[in-house]
């Protein structure tokens, strides 16, 4: 019996194609043609987590029934989304597990188990939001700054690159980004006075291609920004992932916070390339433009948010832009060609300024700065949104934003020391709301914080409606081109909203908070759709 | 005081095993009690906790086997070795089984030609099935670290003889699904209801045994043997090569 199996094996192991490219850059560059797939974080280079399925459509979305549950072997929270391919999910167990299940039932094909250095320090939990792929290779920061590459068939480790040093506090918690033949990361470690990096690596072997300082060196331009050695551990880091546009051959990132984080007197100045956007080559890392959001932040503003690329009928003419709903409360939308400020207007409350300029610098509101005695200024610490994934549709030409509205922090003003790996910060801005994790009872009022999921017309700025929720929300939001909107909040629920008109459709419970995006895929014909929540991921498809 | 009335009892009575001969009976029982009581934390060939490997005869603690017994039975404090529940003689048969293992490290194998055993594994279709690092198939089991994990022994006699062990994680399974498809391939899970397998394309498929009209593990290693293909020098470098692939 041996020599018969064997040599059938052989046979179709010789026979077939050496491990054919699982997944092409050009069927990464054209994801929106198989919908049933989800192969980068937002679902595209677009980033619009948005998806062509239309299987579930808001007559029958309340026949969806949860399908499957993967619990992960992790306290922390479950933030990855995850990727599809080919009816094969790959996810992330917290802090840097890759699991490979079965898309249609949650069984899993393999784990392949990272154990990061005990040195890795993170201000804000052990997690990890996601993949990249490329051929059968996956990609993953890891929360000890190094970025692995591991075979998608087996789950063995191809190479592993060190990134930065954990000890600095440096960490890596976003999804990489592939472009063409290298794959892009960013450093997170804003709170410790890291100075930030994005860098791109060779998708083979792991060497580094390039690298952009996020906050210019001795030399380079930008430099200026920074008074004395404050750029030397003045945060900038990178903690979600960017976008691309093949055309223009430009990659978009979102900078973090300049440290230490309330207290700007230490680092005067603007403070380049902080809360900004920044338009970089994709083979060689120089910057084309940049904008910046919140020039000497004293609020933590970081500008992480996902960079959401769409063509929009612009005066007149078709345009190229970016659309920002950005964490110091104003949507902004540019051209990501040039960078020019096109329109901007506060989707939540604002004092910490009156309004933006002509070219889209904001107007300091007199006194709304953190002092001694504190400050109460709107938006609070975590901003009017954050690091949670919106969602064009360009069905219904609508940006969606997860929102915290009437939500303001004390900002308080100390003096603070640098030592390497320790927190550079100053004092963390009180308010109602909890920073990360819920009570078990919500009890204040909506005049002291709450969510909302805001649709905003791209082209004026002005709000379509709104669906608010008693308590914030980190949860991203995925549309869908039957006019579905899916999302989440911290009260436990996953919810699909008509995405015309915000009106509710359906609702499950998951118990746990919301702390991801959802996604949606297709396998054998059947849609279906994830959201993670706790430490568990939940998956629904229509009752059959 | 039980620990020093302990330590005392069991070291008097380890001190009727040192320095004895092990018998293959002693030394197949602690293969069975290491793999209950040990393997959990130290890995089937006893290298999993970082800085120790119990299989090549070279202990941080003990060099005498009544130390090993004691160790085996006290544990370490401060560390996270804890008293085994184990007899003396059960202690004594676990280590001949550790001793064992030091002993049939295969003599010559630092002197096996790493090149031409590389030359031999890439020239006599082992990666057909094998895959080390980006190279070669992943329907067998990825080679890319097999010398951090198994020994040059167990490496020779999987080349001569595949049979004489299969570890549950290489075992081939052979499905008939309904329709008549006929899939063979490397299991990878199982519950109940399912079972995940990557396929002699090496597509990972998932499939409901309620679909499956036949399922059946094979009962032999797909793979060939090489005992007549080899000459023992080629062997002892093929075996060699393998040793020395540790991982990334």
């Amino acid at each position: 019996m041996i020599r018969p199996t064997f040599a059938l094996l052989l046979a179709a192991a010789s026979l077939s194609a050496p491990a054919s490219a699982q997944v092409s850059f050009d069927r990464l560059l054209h994801s929106g043609e198989t919908p049933q797939d989800w192969l980068t974080y937002s679902g595209s280079f677009l980033s619009q987590r948005y998806s062509a399925l239309d299987q579930v459509t808001p007559d029958n979305v309340k026949n969806l029934e949860q399908k499957w549950i993967f619990q992960a072997r992790s306290i922390e929270k479950f933030e990855a989304t995850s990727l599809v391919v080919d009816g094969v999910m790959y996810t992330v167990q917290a802090p840097n597990d890759i699991v490979a299940l079965d898309a249609t039932n949650g069984r899993i094909f393999w784990i392949y188990s990272y154990s990061p250095a005990p040195q890795a320090r993170l201000c804000c939990g052990r997690v990890n939001r996601g993949l990249a792929i490329l051929g059968d290779t996956l990609f993953m920061g890891t929360i000890d700054a190094h970025i692995v590459a591991v075979d998608a068939k087996n789950g063995h480790l191809l190479w592993n690159t060190k990134v930065a040093d954990p000890e600095a506090g440096y960490a890596i918690t976003h999804a990489p980004l592939v472009v063409k033949d290298k794959v892009i990361v960013g450093t997170a470690g804003g709170e410790y006075g890291i100075r930030g990096f994005l860098a791109a690596y060779d998708v083979h072997t792991g060497k580094e291609a390039w690298r952009f300082n996020n906050i210019p060196g001795p030399g380079e331009k930008g430099h200026e920004t920074w008074a004395g050695d404050s750029w030397k551990h003045g945060g900038a880091s990178v903690w979600m992932t960017g976008s691309y546009d093949p055309d223009l051959n430009l990659t978009y990132w979102g900078i973090g916070n300049p440290g230490p984080d309330w207290n700007a007197d230490l680092r005067m100045g603007d403070n380049l390339y902080t809360d900004c956007a920044v338009a970089l080559d994709a083979d060689t890392g120089k910057l084309k433009w940049y904008f910046q959001f919140t020039p000497h932040d004293d609020f933590d503003y970081d500008s992480v948010q996902v960079p959401v690329l769409a063509d929009l009928e612009w005066k007149g003419a078709r345009r190229r832009v970016l659309l920002w709903a950005n964490r110091n409360g104003f949507f902004y939308v540019l051209d990501r060609a040039t960078g020019e400020f096109l329109l901007g207007k506060p989707f939540a409350k604002v004092t910490w300024a009156k309004g933006l300029d002509e070219k889209g610098r904001p107007m300091r509101a007199v006194g709304m700065v953190p002092t001694a005695d504190g400050k109460l200024i709107y938006p609070g610490n975590q901003g009017g949104t954050n690091w949670y994934s919106p969602s064009y549709s360009p069905h219904t030409r609508l940006f969606y934003i997860p929102t915290w509205d009437n939500y303001y922090s004390v900002y308080k003003k100390e003096n603070v020391e640098f030592a390497e790996g320790r927190l550079f910060t100053g004092p963390l801005p009180a308010s109602p709301v909890p920073l990360i994790r819920p009570p078990q009872v919500v009890s204040r009022g909506e005049e002291d914080g709450y969510g909302a999921i805001r649709a905003i017309d791209p082209e004026t700025g002005d709000r379509k409606w709104e669906y608010k929720m008693t308590d914030v929300t980190d949860s991203g939001i995925l549309t869908t081109a039957t006019d579905l909107l899916f999302a989440g909040g911290r009260e436990g629920y996953f919810m699909a909203l008509d995405a015309r008109t915000g009106a509710l459709l359906w609702k499950a419970a998951v118990g746990g908070q919301v702390s991801a995006g959802p996604m949606s895929y297709s396998v054998g014909g059947k849609q279906y759709v994830a959201i993670a929540a706790g430490n568990s991921l939940f998956v629904y498809g229509l009752r059959q | 005081m039980w620990s020093v009335r302990f330590s005392l009892v069991a070291l008097a009575s380890a001190a009727a095993f040192a320095q004895q001969g092990y018998s293959p009976a002693d030394i197949q029982s602690g293969k069975q009690l290491y793999g209950v009581n040990c393997s959990n934390c130290h890995g089937p060939n006893g290298d999993f906790v970082s800085g120790v490997d119990l299989g090549h005869g070279s202990f941080h603690r003990a060099s005498t086997d009544n130390e090993l017994v004691a160790i085996m039975v006290q544990g370490i404090m401060g560390t996270p070795m804890p008293p085994a529940n184990l007899s003396d003689q059960q202690a004594y048969q676990i280590v001949a089984y550790l001793r064992s293992l030091a002993a049939a490290e295969t003599p010559g194998a630092n002197k096996a030609d790493l090149a031409h055993g590389k030359s031999l594994f890439e020239s006599k279709g082992c990666l057909n099935c094998h895959r080390v690092r980006d190279h070669g198939s992943r329907v067998g089991p990825d080679l890319t670290s097999i010398g951090a994990r198994r020994k040059a022994a167990d490496i020779q006699r999987s080349i001569v003889d595949p049979n004489a062990e299969v570890l549950p994680e290489n075992r081939y399974v052979r499905v008939v699904t309904r329709d008549g498809a006929t899939i063979t391939g490397r299991i990878l899970n199982e519950d109940t209801y399912s079972l995940q397998l990557i396929d002699s394309k090496e597509k990972l498929v998932s499939l409901q045994k309620a679909d499956l009209r036949q399922f059946e593990f094979l009962k032999n290693s797909p793979m060939p043997s090489f005992r007549d293909k080899l000459s023992g020098d080629e062997l002892s470098d093929l075996a060699g090569y393998l040793v020395s692939l540790k991982g990334l």
